[in-house]
């Protein structure tokens, strides 16, 4: 029992030289290869899920920011726009009370000019009738040349006194 | 939960009952000759290695599997011929026969010129050689499509075999090689380290199926275990570096005891691998014959009187399921604890200096 056999030495030793050989070559090697690249992937995909996962708070917290300036940004714009608001509507206040005075003003003028305009045609129609007046008066009454240059001198006066 | 796993457990141990009393009937035929029931003779046959695979015995008909049988001597030149030729050793074939008694028994003899019995060179395929091959050709089976899984389906979770498989292989990747040689230098070694791991496991489980292709006592023979701690001692010896061999025949130990360690560390160097050898072939053995020796119980009290016979067999069934669940547990251990020291004799050897 505890001596060896020739034979058993034999073929052992050549069946387990060929089953390490072939198992090396064809098992053993793809084997640890696939081992070792799983186990490498596997620690980069978790490598690659925190690295996302740190992305993912930053992302979020940019988008909060991001929020935040737009509300910000919103409001100083609602408040810049009721600003405005209120400066066209006082500037066109003020505006329209100029404008209306300037129209006013304007037609006061013209009012005036036109009352001076009425008043000098009137006069010059009344001077145009007193003529006319005149004319018929003198017309009739120049036989007597003294009553004459007496009524002149008191017409002279009268339009002197006007 | 619990009621299906007493169920499967009373299954389990049904069937190994019935396949542990099959065997136990085929082997009744073994042990017995003129003089009765020899239990020490059937241990030692049942254990030991032979030309032909016996399967059953079906009354006085022997029913085996005839073996090649592959023989050289100086005188008869190659003679290659089934082991049927002998007729379960009852004939002689062209001057060879197998010897009935003696040191050789069991062993082919053939009478040289001066008349003695003599051994040719033997290089039969015997019953361990045939067992040592199925078991091979598992092996080669079994990982070359488990690498293609791998290939197959690169960095996805492994399925079926494979799945079975990798815990073992990473296993002895991580706890035995990695941890007894070191991150930098393991992988050289794997190929030789995961060959060893399953060869040993695989033929100490095969062991201990009764009938073929398992049965053989393949690692439990010394032939066999020589070889594989011969392996490791000359993957050791041819790896040892500077820092190694200085610890052998210059240990650092002060100059008064240098006389005392040198042969000592030299004796350790062929210590290591002749303890590998001896573990290995004496668990396995031991277990075949504790298993064996159950049987012989049977067979013993079955001559005194037919019931004690059946009576002891109840007893002898039970105690050889617990054995051959204990012996389960052997197969792993033994071949884990062959690779972890292996694997360990390598990490010494290649180990840098630290200090």
């Amino acid at each position: 029992m505890i001596n060896p056999d020739f034979g058993l030495l034999f073929w052992t030793l050549v069946s387990f030289s060929i089953v390490v050989f072939i198992l090396g070559k064809f098992a053993w090697k793809p084997i640890m290869k696939s081992l070792k690249d799983r186990e490498y992937e596997i620690e980069n995909a978790i490598q690659s899920a925190k690295q996302a996962k740190v992305e993912m708070e930053q992302l979020q917290a940019s988008n909060e920011k991001i929020l935040l300036e737009a509300k910000s940004e919103r409001e100083q714009l609602m408040k810049e726009a009721r600003e405005v608001k209120e400066t066209i509507i006082k500037d066109a206040k003020s505006q329209a009370a100029v404008e209306a005075d300037k129209m006013l003003k304007t037609a006061k003028e013209s009012i005036e000019t036109e009352k001076a305009a009425a008043i000098s045609d009137i006069k010059k129609q009344v001077t145009e009738l007193s003529i006319l007046i005149a004319e018929k008066i003198l017309v009739k009454e120049l036989g007597n040349q003294e009553d004459q240059k007496k009524y002149i001198d008191s017409l002279l006066k009268d339009i002197n006194a006007n | 939960m619990i009621a299906t796993a007493i169920k499967a457990v009373k299954q389990t141990f049904l069937i190994v009952s019935l396949i542990l009393l099959s065997w136990s009937q085929s082997m009744a035929a073994g042990g017995h000759s003129d003089e009765g029931f020899q239990p020490g003779a059937f241990i030692m046959d049942h254990i030991a290695d032979s030309y032909e695979w016996h399967i059953t015995t079906i009354g006085e008909k022997h029913v085996s599997i005839p073996l090649p049988v592959i023989l050289y001597s100086e005188e008869k030149g190659f003679d290659v011929f089934l082991s049927s030729k002998f007729h379960h050793g009852h004939d002689a074939y062209n001057g060879y026969e197998i010897a009935h008694e003696g040191d050789l028994k069991g062993k082919i003899v053939y009478q040289n010129e001066v008349g003695e019995w003599v051994r040719p060179w033997d290089i039969s395929i015997t019953k361990n050689v045939t067992a040592l091959f199925i078991s091979m050709l598992i092996l080669l089976w079994v990982f070359i499509s488990v690498a293609n899984a791998y290939k197959r389906r690169p960095g996805q979770a492994p399925t079926g075999l494979q799945n079975m498989l990798e815990p073992l292989i990473l296993f002895i990747r991580d706890d035995v090689a990695k941890s007894s040689i070191g991150e930098k230098k393991y992988e050289r070694f794997m190929p030789y380290l995961l060959t060893i791991f399953f060869v040993i496991f695989l033929n100490n489980l095969m062991g201990l199926i009764p009938f073929f292709p398992g049965g053989a006592n393949v690692t439990g023979n010394i032939a066999v275990t020589l070889i594989f701690a011969l392996i490791t001692f000359v993957i050791t010896s041819l790896n040892g570096n500077r820092n190694y061999w200085g610890h052998i025949f210059w240990p650092p130990v002060p100059h008064a005891l240098k006389p005392l360690m040198i042969p000592i560390e030299i004796i350790g160097v062929f210590i290591k691998p002749f303890v590998l050898m001896v573990r290995l072939f004496a668990n396995i053995t031991a277990g075949h014959i504790i298993m064996l020796g159950f049987f012989s119980l049977i067979f013993i009290f079955g001559a005194m009187s037919p019931a004690a016979g059946y009576g002891v067999s109840v007893v002898t069934i039970l105690f050889t399921v617990f054995m051959s669940f204990l012996e389960l547990l052997v197969a792993f251990i033994q071949a884990y604890v062959f690779t972890f020291l292996s694997a360990l004799y390598i990490g010494m050897a290649v180990e840098e200096a630290h200090h």
